[in-house]
């Protein structure tokens, strides 16, 4: 045995931990899996998986074409199972910088297309302050977003989370 | 001796002629090391009172406080010794988080101006880190830290916490790591990179990379670095072998996401280390930190974590205050 195989989670198999108490309550720690809550998710429902402050880690299911969305700030997207494209718009509109999170951005944003990212497990893109971006996934897939929270993420702390 | 040093007086006390290594004076405090100990020793009402630790654990903490600038809150060596980080200055403690070192007030704690800390840990670990040694790596892939003084590893020590300001391998932001060898617990992590298609005049705007491959290829374990940045909100993926050697008590709230395999934490009081809970954490979970808890880490295979900080500057005392409670959600 001289190599190592590296576990990866995915939405056909991932395995939660477990949290052993010994004072306090498990919800403290807000435990969930990103794979679990992304198989009982909709596709492209924003589910709040960390929360500090304002700012959120998301995890997406990603199944078929999402609507386009933008942000006054640099956001992130991580792809933790599947295969996406990522379109993007360069909008004559950018949002002012008050407005925080991931809003939508219309049916047809008014923008120049600035071209695509094509993103595998692991993989790792910025989503640009001030362009528009789209998800097509090849197949369902299971990505984390690094935003701040905004009016599409969705909170559901006692559904996700060990107790 | 670097830079710092110079400028930052360090107290070297002596060299002791038989083990080869120089003692320091911190304040009050006294650090030397023999064949196998690191010792620290203080003074309570003109008494002297004293904490020896493996020279090798000691190493790899005061390496990680070192590379990571003291970090957010508290650094505990072990149970007894560690840092405050209060950003321009530093506690150094003995016993002052341990809850029957507290109790019997023998605890000791001085605060230092942040460069003169960091000049003499940098100097003890110049001086006490042998040839052959790397207090950054996992035990199996490094030498011993003991005997007497055998030369140095300033290359091993000499390596600090990675600044991004947006994301890797943006245009002058911090450089991916197609240099660094793949590690040898992650030659079967995928090493593609992503397709990047900028239109004509948006070349550079556009930008992705492998995560996965870029964290199989960190050359040091533990050491969270920052790998995209969203206003105050940081993702700090690290490799993880072995036991986190710090127990880290944080000034505010962090996340874990496990990205690959398993590890361990155990989660005890941040006042007085009693015992809390064990957190065993697999791919895809992902769980709060509370800010009244400090936590260690252990991992069997290296295996890929993302810690993720907020890190806005007035949290620690909205949460010292109570202002703000220690756990993130309440539901």
């Amino acid at each position: 045995m001289n190599t190592y195989t590296t576990k990866f989670g995915s939405l056909k198999q991932y395995d939660k931990g477990s949290i052993q108490i010994i004072q306090g309550k498990a919800t403290n720690y807000a435990f969930s899996n990103v794979f679990e809550v992304a198989e009982k998710a909709q596709p492209y429902d924003k589910t709040i998986v960390g929360l500090n402050q304002k700012y959120v880690i998301e995890t997406v299911r990603a199944e078929g074409q999402s609507p386009w969305y933008t942000a006054s700030h640099d956001e992130f997207v991580i792809v933790m199972d599947g295969e996406i494209r990522i379109e993007f718009l360069k909008l004559k509109n950018p949002l002012d910088a008050e407005i925080e999170g991931t809003q939508l951005a219309g049916e047809q944003p008014d923008g120049v297309p600035m071209g695509y990212v094509v993103l595998k497990k692991g993989h790792q893109a910025i989503l640009p302050a001030g362009t528009a971006y789209r998800f097509d996934a090849a197949t369902t897939s299971v990505l984390l977003v690094q935003t701040i929270q905004g009016p599409l993420s969705l909170e559901k702390w006692s559904d996700i989370c060990l107790k | 001796m670097n830079q710092i040093a110079q400028i930052e007086h360090v107290d070297v006390i002596d060299t002791n002629p038989i083990t080869g290594y120089q003692s320091f004076k911190l304040g009050n405090f006294v650090i030397s090391r023999d064949e196998y100990f690191a010792k620290i020793t203080w003074q309570v009402d003109g008494k002297e009172h004293s904490h020896l630790m493996s020279a090798d654990a000691f190493l790899r903490a005061v390496m990680r406080d070192v590379a990571w600038g003291f970090f957010y809150g508290w650094v505990n060596f072990d149970h007894v010794i560690g840092t405050q980080n209060h950003y321009g200055s530093v506690d150094f403690y003995a016993g002052t988080f341990n809850g029957v070192l507290k109790a019997a007030g023998v605890d000791y704690v001085e605060n230092f101006q942040t460069p003169k800390i960091m000049a003499t840990f940098k100097a003890i670990l110049h001086d006490w880190v042998n040839e052959g040694f790397d207090p950054f790596a996992a035990p199996e892939e490094t030498g011993s830290a003991f005997g007497r003084k055998n030369g140095n590893n300033s290359a091993a020590i000499d390596r600090y916490r990675v600044a991004t300001k947006r994301m890797p391998g943006l245009e002058g932001d911090s450089p991916l790591r197609d240099d660094l060898p793949v590690n040898r617990h992650f030659l079967d992590v995928d090493q593609d990179e992503p397709l990047v298609h900028c239109e004509p005049g948006f070349e550079g705007q556009l930008s992705g990379f492998n995560l996965f491959k870029y964290l199989s290829r960190s050359d040091v374990t533990w050491n969270p670095s920052v790998t995209s940045v969203c206003k105050a909100s940081l993702f700090c993926p690290t490799t993880e072998e072995y036991i986190l050697p710090i127990f880290h008590g944080n000034d505010r709230v962090e996340w874990f996401l496990q990205f690959s395999d398993v590890m361990t934490w155990n989660i005890a009081d941040k006042e007085d280390g009693s015992p809390i809970a064990r957190i065993e954490m697999k791919p895809g979970d992902i769980c709060a930190m509370p800010a009244n808890i400090r936590h260690q880490g252990y991992a069997t295979k290296r295996s890929m974590i993302l810690v993720w900080e907020n890190a806005t500057a007035d949290l620690p005392e909205k949460y010292a205050s109570g202002e703000l409670p220690p756990y993130p959600i309440d539901f």
